[in-house]
């Protein structure tokens, strides 16, 4: 097609109104995201100051600090352990987040979608409670019920389910606990507005052609939901991983991740070279693992 | 096999509500359908033609009575345990697998071995015409294509019954023809029993072997597509398929004495008394208009005339104000043979005159 002038100039022009209009957008993106990655990558390739800060010499400490770490008895380098052990905890806790909120919140949502349109927005409405209070209040709160003496273990020593309380605070458990309760409703609200649009006439198709209710859930409901459970994990997933209070409180700073970690390098370990080191890795090791995901659970089958 | 009854329902009750809100969508209704025949259940909306479908299918449990398959009660069978497969009215085809793998969907969950449920998906590609389209999702097909693949994909595990949910309303009237004789042709090459539902009387008379015709949650009547359009039984089956007449009459010795005095031969197994008076269902096609002055002729006058093309619909009224709708074919001239207003003699077809229940 051949454009005449003034069409080619009208285009032109809504291809600049259009960065202008995306401008506000694009600015508060470059200093609120990029600016602070970039001051980050920068800093991990520096030499730690005295107090804290940085001093402006090439070092790849930061890097290198990760893995080896100078013993303080006897100079050699040595593995750190310690730093394997809190990301290898992270990753682990977060997974189980993941399918813990998955488990727990695709019976949510299918309860919410198959009901009424006007029950369903008071369902909804109950799942967003949470958001409205301090995530820290909400945290101690847990610690309340899950602590020796609190409700959970009252209720099961009154029923005679336990002889002596469970100990659950400042164990991965605690975190576990603690994060599947915060992020279940970044879990529920994707895969409820993924079953929402699911046609629930497909269901009946299914048990038609001789589908037990276990291969309709598997051959039908989950293949065609499966963007919901896509960006649900992914909501959970990511936070999960960069998770800082809830191990705080829950965790008691004697179960660490990856986050308490990284405060600990900008705050009393004076290592910012360090924290900034961990922080791009942790972003890498994010980005690798959402791309791995997205393409593993998008892939086509091909049987049939 | 010497099972000649693909289903039957024996006094299948199906309410929905508690107490006093129940409502029966199924009211005691018994049905035989026999192998291999075409067999309609046509009624209007909410008449129950559905649910009985939904019963045979086994979505939904009957409040009492059975429902039989080849003579084996699967009334508590779930719908997965059933040789029955349905094509649904909004055809229910899964987004996410192609054509073929929709076709193939039902003898996979039957565990079928795959070169078997390959050579099947293939067949049934062939005899629904859609083998180009076997890799293609079914979001990029036509509403026709579509229902092709609903079809082929019921069709598939070679159920029993087939159980068809008014499964052309959602098509153009020109594809909804061509589907007609497309499921026929599919009927008698498979020869699979078809159980389909439908509001559309013309539908159901091209198709059926058999017509069931519903109302209020009951079956009406039962037969071929002749013996429903020319014997209705009652009132609402003679409204409901085709046009009529709705006539008073009495019965007076052998015959039948309508309005104005006109007699016609008392229908075969008439079982009213003497003199008493009854309803008589007339299709307007059987209704002879002629001159006036005819002796024992039924005087009326027309009081409008609808050109239809092939006929010409001729609304008239007797002299005792009853009435009357005849269908008068065109003539070759074109000419119009009558006039509003004209005074006429009407005459009926033998055997026209059929007496109603209620």
């Amino acid at each position: 097609m051949v454009q005449s002038p003034a069409e080619h100039s009208a285009a032109a022009a809504s291809a600049r109104n259009g960065w202008l209009l995306s401008a506000p957008a694009l600015v508060i993106l470059a200093f609120a995201a990029i600016g602070p990655l970039i001051i980050m990558l920068v800093y991990s390739f520096l030499t730690p100051g005295p107090s804290g800060n940085v001093d402006w010499q090439f070092s790849t400490k930061g890097w290198t600090g990760i893995v080896y770490a100078k013993d303080i008895f006897d100079d050699t380098y040595k593995l750190v352990d310690a730093h394997m052990t809190i990301f290898w905890r992270s990753i682990k806790l977060s997974v189980i987040t993941t399918v813990l909120t998955f488990l727990v919140g695709f019976p949510t949502a299918w309860f919410i979608a198959t009901q009424a349109p006007k029950a369903r927005a008071f369902w909804l409405f109950l799942i967003t409670i949470p958001f409205w209070t301090n995530l820290l209040i909400r945290t101690f709160a847990v610690n309340q019920i899950i602590r020796n003496e609190g409700l959970l273990n009252t209720i099961l020593l009154k029923l005679g389910a336990i002889e002596v309380p469970l100990k659950m605070t400042y164990t991965d458990t605690a975190v576990l606990i603690g994060m599947v309760y915060v992020y279940l409703p970044l879990m529920v609200l994707p895969l409820f507005a993924a079953l929402d649009r699911f046609d629930q006439r497909l269901l009946e198709a299914g048990y038609d052609l001789y589908a037990s209710r276990w291969q309709v859930l598997r051959r039908v409901i989950l293949p065609i939901v499966k963007p919901g459970i896509v960006a649900g994990s992914i909501l959970v997933f990511v936070p999960s991983l960069g998770a800082y209070v809830i191990p705080r409180v829950l965790g008691g700073g004697k179960q660490m991740m990856v986050g308490n970690f990284i405060e600990l390098q900008f705050g009393q370990g004076k290592n910012w070279p360090l924290g900034a080191a961990i922080s791009m890795l942790l972003l890498i090791v994010v980005t690798i693992a959402l791309v791995f995901y997205t393409r593993a659970v998008s892939g086509e089958r091909r049987d049939v | 096999m010497s099972q000649i009854y693909a289903v039957q329902a024996r006094n299948a009750v199906k309410a929905f509500g508690q107490g006093d809100a129940a409502v029966r969508a199924l009211d005691d209704v018994s049905v035989d359908i026999r192998r291999g025949e075409f067999f309609t259940l046509l009624g209007p909306s909410g008449c129950g033609k559905t649910t009985l479908l939904r019963l045979i299918a086994g979505f939904e449990m009957p409040t009492s009575g059975t429902i039989l398959l080849e003579g084996q009660d699967i009334t508590t069978l779930p719908p997965n345990k059933r040789a029955v497969n349905t094509v649904f009215q909004s055809y229910a085809l899964f987004p996410h697998l192609t054509v073929a793998q929709n076709i193939g969907f039902g003898l996979q969950m039957q565990g079928r071995p795959r070169p078997e449920i390959t050579a099947t998906v293939d067949r049934m590609l062939a005899l629904v015409k859609l083998e180009a389209m076997a890799g293609r999702k079914t979001s990029q097909l036509s509403g026709g294509q579509q229902q092709r693949v609903a079809l082929a994909r019921a069709l598939a595990p070679q159920p029993k019954v087939l159980l068809l949910d008014e499964p052309l309303s959602a098509l153009d009237a020109k594809l909804r023809k061509e589907m007609q004789i497309e499921l026929k042709r599919l009927q008698s090459e498979t020869g699979i029993t078809f159980v389909f539902v439908t509001h559309d009387q013309e539908e159901a008379l091209t198709m059926s072997d058999r017509i069931g015709v519903m109302s209020a949650g009951k079956l009406q009547q039962v037969g071929p597509p002749r013996e429903i359009y020319t014997r209705p039984v009652n009132r609402f089956v003679a409204s409901f398929i085709g046009e009529t007449n709705f006539l008073p009459a009495t019965r007076d010795g052998n015959s039948l004495r309508l309005a104005g005095g006109y007699k016609v031969d008392l229908p075969a197994g008439a079982t009213m008394a003497d003199h008493q008076a009854v309803t008589v269902t007339i299709r307007p096609e059987q209704v002879r208009v002629g001159d006036a002055l005819d002796s024992g002729a039924m005087a009326a006058h027309i009081t409008s005339l609808i050109y239809i093309g092939t006929d010409t619909q001729c609304h008239l009224i007797t002299d005792d104000s009853t009435q009357i709708v005849a269908r008068l074919q065109s003539a070759a001239s074109g000419e119009a043979e009558y006039k509003t207003g004209q005074r006429v003699g009407l005459r009926f077809a033998p055997g026209a005159a059929q007496v109603l229940a209620d």
